[in-house]
């Protein structure tokens, strides 16, 4: 299953090092990172693969939004379908 | 490969739009849960519907967390009481709501639709015994709602069921009357009444569907109004084009929905309905649309013209995006649920009957109107023949969800909470009185399908 992850929030020290190294633990594979800092804003938009992954989905979220929260920026992790879906034909 | 723009566009869409899915509506055949002993059939209903839907709710979250796009509401649809409940040997069905009542909360869905008769011809015992529980069985349940479909373009309207339904609306007041007359909200009277409706009040399972099914309702008023922003100045074959790409969208995830949800409960899909429907959230009205169009205030000359090109132009974009489409597949235009409707009739803009006239080129109807409390059984009667005369001679879908709200008069304002609204009592312009005409009862007969002027 292929997954996207955007990460929105104040710029800090280690932010990508926390997205990477949860992704890592848990067996997901990164694609593809689109970073950028705008006024002071960190983006990032993440594509990754999760079949060796043995979490669900759902687990998987949780941990990245609660460990987001916790250094003050929001994580979304997504089933990549949805954009697909929306997006090509 | 997806674009940052188009992962940026989605999630825009769901988060300051209000983009969702918002219903999936699992339709289920009672049919084969037929017995002359109510308490025998009650019991095979509950049954049935609880090891159905027993996994709908759960299956609908998990998607929901997995994909990221909000399912407001997870519902189900019953075969119309007055069929499966007719061999019966009773005279009232108000148990057999208590029993769909009880089925709905075990499962944890938002409504259950299926009280149900199918009367535009004539009535069977089953439909006259459900007709008259109406009244009690919207009183005395939380999340059952009713139909009657009283008139089609095949067999034209027919009158009686339309004076009964008159005062079957009044009682239903009477009976709620401390909740504001809410079981009237979730009363509906329809012509040309699909079977495969996922949207309440007035979801039914037909009798020609299967024995179990998943019927997707899409939503997306905010997205569409905002597509149209950046179009101050464009013509309306500009506008058209927008609202038929920004329906494509909306529709291609309410089909990748209805397909995980078909997969993972093993249950066939039906269809998706390519409805607009709005709910009472700022940013989430169809009337805001219209506005956004060029309308100072929806209910302004140039209202219908606005919401039949609304209208064609969502199923245009909207048919491509998905392998099934049903239902009722149009822009809503409920007024207590819509939050631009509410201003527009607190504007004075919007009458019923300009309403009445919006109907005839979108889906539904008359749809969520709260009117004095002392307006007539036979006004009301008078309302829905109106209704059902448009849907019968255009061919199209048309309802009533009218509420006479006891005790309330113009310039009051009732509030039904929650994704029902909230709504002015809005005035019927004629004081003259249908009484006569309505007396009448018999049928109106099935209109001709050529000459048509």
């Amino acid at each position: 299953m292929k997954l996207v992850v955007t990460v929105v929030g104040k710029d800090r020290v280690g932010i990508i090092a926390l997205v990477t190294k949860i992704l890592a633990d848990n067996e997901v594979n990164i694609l593809s990172i689109n970073q950028n800092i705008l006024d002071g804003f960190f983006n990032m938009i993440l594509l990754a693969e999760s079949d060796e992954s043995k979490i669900p989905l759902v687990e998987l979220q949780k941990i990245l939004r609660e460990q987001g929260e916790s250094i003050g920026v929001e994580i979304k992790t997504q089933h990549q379908d949805i954009f697909t879906a929306m997006h090509q034909i | 490969m997806i674009t940052i723009d188009d992962i940026l566009e989605t999630n825009q869409m769901i988060t300051e739009f209000n983009l969702d899915v918002r219903t999936i509506t699992l339709g289920i055949s009672l049919r084969d849960c037929a017995h002359p002993n109510i308490k025998q059939f009650c019991d095979n209903v509950y049954e049935k519907i609880t090891t159905s839907a027993e996994f709908l709710v759960q299956t609908g979250e998990e998607i929901e967390a997995e994909f990221g796009i909000p399912i407001i509401n997870k519902r189900i649809s019953v075969t119309p009481i007055a069929i499966a409940a007719d061999a019966c040997k009773t005279d009232s069905f108000v148990p057999v709501a208590e029993t769909l009542d009880r089925a709905a909360k075990t499962v944890g869905v938002n409504f259950i639709g299926g009280f149900s008769a199918l009367v535009e011809k004539g009535f069977t015992h089953g439909d006259r015994v459900l007709i008259e529980s109406i009244p009690q069985a919207l009183a005395s349940t939380d999340l059952v709602c009713s139909s009657v479909n009283l008139a089609s373009t095949k067999a034209g309207i027919n009158m009686d069921a339309v004076r009964e339904m008159g005062e079957i609306i009044k009682r239903t007041a009477e009976l709620t009357r401390d909740k504001q007359a809410l079981g009237c909200a979730k009363l509906v009277i329809f012509a040309n009444a699909p079977g495969d409706n996922p949207f309440m009040a007035g979801a039914f399972h037909g009798v020609a569907e299967a024995d179990k099914v998943i019927n997707v309702g899409v939503s997306g008023p905010g997205v569409v109004r905002h597509a149209l922003e950046n179009l101050k100045s464009a013509d309306f074959s500009e506008v058209a084009e927008t609202i038929k790409k920004t329906a494509f969208k909306i529709t291609r995830v309410g089909q990748l929905v209805a397909r995980e949800a078909s997969k993972r409960l093993g249950i066939p899909f039906g269809i998706i309905d390519l409805s607009l429907a709005p709910t009472p959230a700022v940013g989430d009205s169809v009337a805001r649309i219209l506005e956004e169009m060029g309308l100072e205030s929806c209910g302004a000359p140039g209202t219908t013209a606005a919401l039949a090109l609304l209208n064609d132009a969502v199923k245009k974009g909207g048919l491509m995006a998905t392998s099934h489409v049903g239902g009722l597949s149009g822009a809503f235009i409920p007024v207590s649920e819509d939050e631009g409707m509410i201003d527009a009739v607190r504007k004075n803009s919007l009458s019923i009957e300009k309403l009445e006239a919006m109907t005839c080129v979108c889906s539904v109807g008359l749809d969520m109107i709260a009117v004095a409390g002392d307006t007539s059984a036979a006004t009301i009667s008078g309302i829905i023949a109106d209704e059902s005369a448009i849907g019968v001679v255009n061919n199209k879908t048309t309802a009533v969800r009218i509420i006479p709200v006891p005790g309330k008069n113009i310039g009051d304002e009732v509030e039904f909470g929650g994704l029902l609204g909230r709504c002015p009592i809005m005035k019927v312009r004629s004081d003259w009185s249908s009484e006569a005409f309505i007396a009448r009862g018999g049928r109106i007969p099935a209109p001709v399908r050529s000459l048509t002027n």
